[in-house]
């Protein structure tokens, strides 16, 4: 691939910022718009970015395909995991007011594990799709 | 009458979309419209959830000091859940596309069943 | 633990299928998908014993209380569907394991196994859920791991039959949930008990019959009620061996399961008279069996004979609900339970026979009934349950069938049943007569019996066919329970 700096520099730039927005779509998910979906997808599309301007082979040498389906089941058990938590404190399945001290303390806790469990899965599963489709009549 | 079809105005967009998307389906013979078809279908109902959601003069439900009216926070809730799934069944639809053309080197319906049936 | 039985039926599958996809090779992803499948079983058994002693079973998710947050409700209709599919699956993984290692590539297995275990999931999920939203999602995680499933066939019609399968089903379960949004907006509701006490309130308004007829339609292509079928019979004869069984036993049935809890508790009862409904349900069930089972006579897979005739089983079903009385909605549920353990039986010694040769078509199949002897006996005595001859589950589900019909004096249906029997005796027939007494087509190796492995399970559900052809007491007594509940659609 030829490599083209304005593309390369604004990539760099613009990539932390798409992480960094990402995570605050992530944590800002239970007091405003935002959450494990929609974080997910904006992350993955960081490095979709970074593997359209550096290449296929160096993106997945940051992430490698094992370890997206790794992450993509890990976001499935975290999540269902929450849920199995809350079981073995006594309460119904995902009741999250069981968590911690006090019932809010508890709600928000349990949404921000859950919602990082799908972002976790929601983030490798948009990699895992985009590298299956991209790299595919390579082999 | 003109209250009938501005007042609906949503429900217009609805049908007209879902019409579009089911007619794409059934009509084309080329795969990848027919992914396209059934995506637009899937959009029409996702319209019609978000729209029966508005309440007039509401705000996005996030309590806040000094608002009394909110949207219905529900539908956009279901949707969100309809949306992956739409992904996902897009996604799919379009793995097995690339995996027919693989096979068959086509993606037109009626080539492919000229050539499952020739053998 | 006893309070989360119904719970744990929908989260162990759910937390073992990420798990089973990240196993290395070899059998440790059939160990886990088997072990957590017995273990669904017995608790769905544990379940229906619970529902049957103690009444309905409400759990509610994350301590929400219904109708805002989702509720799981076990009555004994879907302990009965979920004990079925449970089961079903239980039997059809000790079955997977040298099939599987046949059909499938190496480097696939742990993701069949997961898929297979989110299919699981989502059928239980829709045996599970009382929220007619959560339907909508177990619905298309079943279906999107069941296409996936699909598409691991060898041949490459399995990908195009897959697609089929994709464009069909999605379309059904937008259908529903266009439905469940028109319902929803005239009652807020989504839970199916909170909508039992809304909906007589709403029932004149044109949208809540528009919503009743999507969701109808919807279902009906999940269920494949003819001439929604289309389908259905590529999708059974290229699927895997092992991915065909379990389909066939179980995502139809789940679907009946939904149609009957639209009509029976979401709906008020008697609703459905009201509309043309029933109606449709006896002419599609009419047709599709007249019309499914002559198309199965002329087919030249094995296969493909099976997938028809399953089109036409479904008829039956439909029958079955269109009688609207407790008698039709009985004769629906045991046909519902029955037809599993014959379809099962009989793809899974048409899968045997596939382990041993590669192939099912009718004209490679010659004589193979003196070489394999065991696999051909489970043929003889499924296709027996499915003609419906006495003694076997099959005649049980056409007994109770033919009495509803008979209760309406319903002279055609009556006629339509026995014919389809007579049909069946025309195909099953063809397939013996094919595995039996034509001349062996010669190949140049010789064909042995099916491993232990394949016959086992085989002969369990084979076992299970004449045992529920003779002692009726699960079947229909637990189904009359749950066809009290629904109540019949006749007031």
């Amino acid at each position: 691939m030829r490599p083209n700096l304005i593309l390369h520099v604004v990539a760099k730039f613009l990539i932390p910022l798409i992480i960094l927005f990402a995570l605050y779509v992530q944590f800002h998910g239970d007091f405003g718009p935002g959450g494990g979906f929609q974080a997910g997808v904006i992350f993955s599309a960081a490095f979709i970015l970074y593997s359209l301007v550096f290449g296929l082979d160096t993106a997945e040498k940051i992430i490698p395909a094992h370890w997206l389906r790794v992450l993509a089941a890990l976001g499935v058990v975290i999540y269902a995991g929450v849920g199995v938590l809350s079981l073995l404190l006594g309460g119904n399945y995902l009741d999250y007011t069981l968590l911690a001290g006090d019932q809010i303390a508890g709600q928000h806790l349990g949404i921000l594990l859950v919602e990082l469990g799908v972002g976790i899965t929601v983030a490798a599963a948009m990699l895992i799709l985009f590298f299956a489709f991209a790299g595919r009549g390579r082999e | 009458m003109t209250d009938f079809i501005v007042g609906h105005y949503n429900y217009w967009i609805v049908i007209i979309l879902m019409m579009v998307g089911l007619y794409t389906v059934i009509s084309r013979g080329n795969l990848i419209k027919k992914v396209i078809g059934l995506n637009i279908f899937q959009v029409s109902v996702f319209f019609l959830y978000i729209s029966l959601g508005t309440v007039k003069e509401g705000a996005a439900p996030i309590i806040a000091e000094g608002i009394e009216v909110y949207s219905n926070p529900l539908p956009h809730v279901l949707i969100l859940t309809a949306i992956v799934v739409g992904v996902a069944t897009t996604a799919l639809a379009l793995a097995l596309v690339v995996r027919i053309k693989e096979s068959y080197g086509t993606i037109e319906e009626d080539e492919i069943h000229n050539l499952d049936h020739s053998l | 633990m006893e309070d989360h039985i119904s719970l744990l039926l929908v989260v162990v599958p759910l937390i073992a299928a990420p798990v089973v996809a990240v196993l290395p090779r070899g059998r440790s992803a059939w160990a886990v998908a088997f072990i957590v499948a017995a273990a669904c079983a017995v608790l769905a058994g544990m379940q229906l014993w619970a529902v049957l002693t103690e009444g309905a079973i409400s759990y509610e998710l994350g301590g929400w209380a219904p109708p805002w947050g989702i509720e799981y409700r076990i009555d004994a209709v879907n302990a009965f569907v979920a004990l079925i599919v449970a089961a079903i699956a239980a039997i059809t993984l000790p079955y997977a394991l040298l099939s599987v290692e046949r059909e499938i590539p190496e480097e696939k297995i742990p993701l069949f196994y997961s898929a297979m275990l989110l299919c699981l999931t989502g059928l239980l999920g829709i045996t599970q859920t009382g929220d007619i939203f959560n339907v909508f999602v177990f619905l298309e995680i079943s279906s999107l791991a069941s296409y996936a499933l699909i598409s691991l066939g060898r041949d490459r019609q399995a990908f195009t039959a897959a697609y089929q399968y994709l464009i069909m089903g999605t379309i059904g379960a937008t259908f529903y949930l266009i439905g469940v949004g028109l319902i929803y907006s005239q009652t807020g509701s989504l839970n199916m008990q909170d909508l039992a006490t809304l909906l007589p309130g709403v029932l004149h308004l044109k949208t809540v019959e528009t919503g009743f007829a999507f969701i109808m339609i919807g279902i009906a292509l999940k269920l494949a009620l003819f001439p929604l079928h289309l389908w259905l019979p590529n999708a059974y004869t290229y699927a895997p061996s092992v991915v065909t069984v379990f389909l066939a036993a179980t995502a139809t049935k789940v679907a009946v399961y939904v149609m009957l809890r639209i009509l029976g508790t979401v709906f008020p009862q008697g609703f459905a008279l009201t509309t043309p409904a029933d109606e449709l349900f006896i002419v599609a069930g009419i047709a599709g069996i007249v019309i499914a089972s002559v198309y199965a006579i002329y087919q030249q897979n094995v296969k493909r004979l099976l997938a028809y005739s399953s089109v036409a089983q479904v008829g039956y079903m439909a029958l079955g609900i269109g009688f609207a009385s407790a008698a039709g909605v009985t004769a629906a549920l045991v046909h519902l339970f029955n037809h599993a353990l014959m379809k099962g039986a009989l793809f899974m010694a048409v899968g045997a026979i596939i382990y041993r040769i590669g192939a099912c078509r009718m004209d490679q199949i010659h004589g193979l009934g003196r070489a394999m002897p065991w696999t051909f006996g489970a043929i003889v005595i499924g296709g027996l349950s499915l003609v419906g001859v006495p003694g076997t589950a099959g005649f049980i589900s056409k007994w109770y069938l033919v009495v509803a019909a008979l209760e309406q004096e319903a002279w055609i249906s009556v006629a339509v049943i026995l014919m389809g029997s007579l049909l069946a005796v025309v195909y099953v027939g063809k397939l013996i007569e094919a595995l039996y007494f034509k001349p062996v087509t010669d190949t140049g190796t010789a064909v042995s019996e099916a491993p232990l492995l394949l016959l086992v399970p085989t002969w369990g559900l084979v076992f299970a066919n004449v045992y529920f052809g003779l002692n009726t007491d699960l079947t229909v007594g637990v189904a009359e329970k749950a066809a009290a509940i629904l109540g019949g659609m006749k007031p």
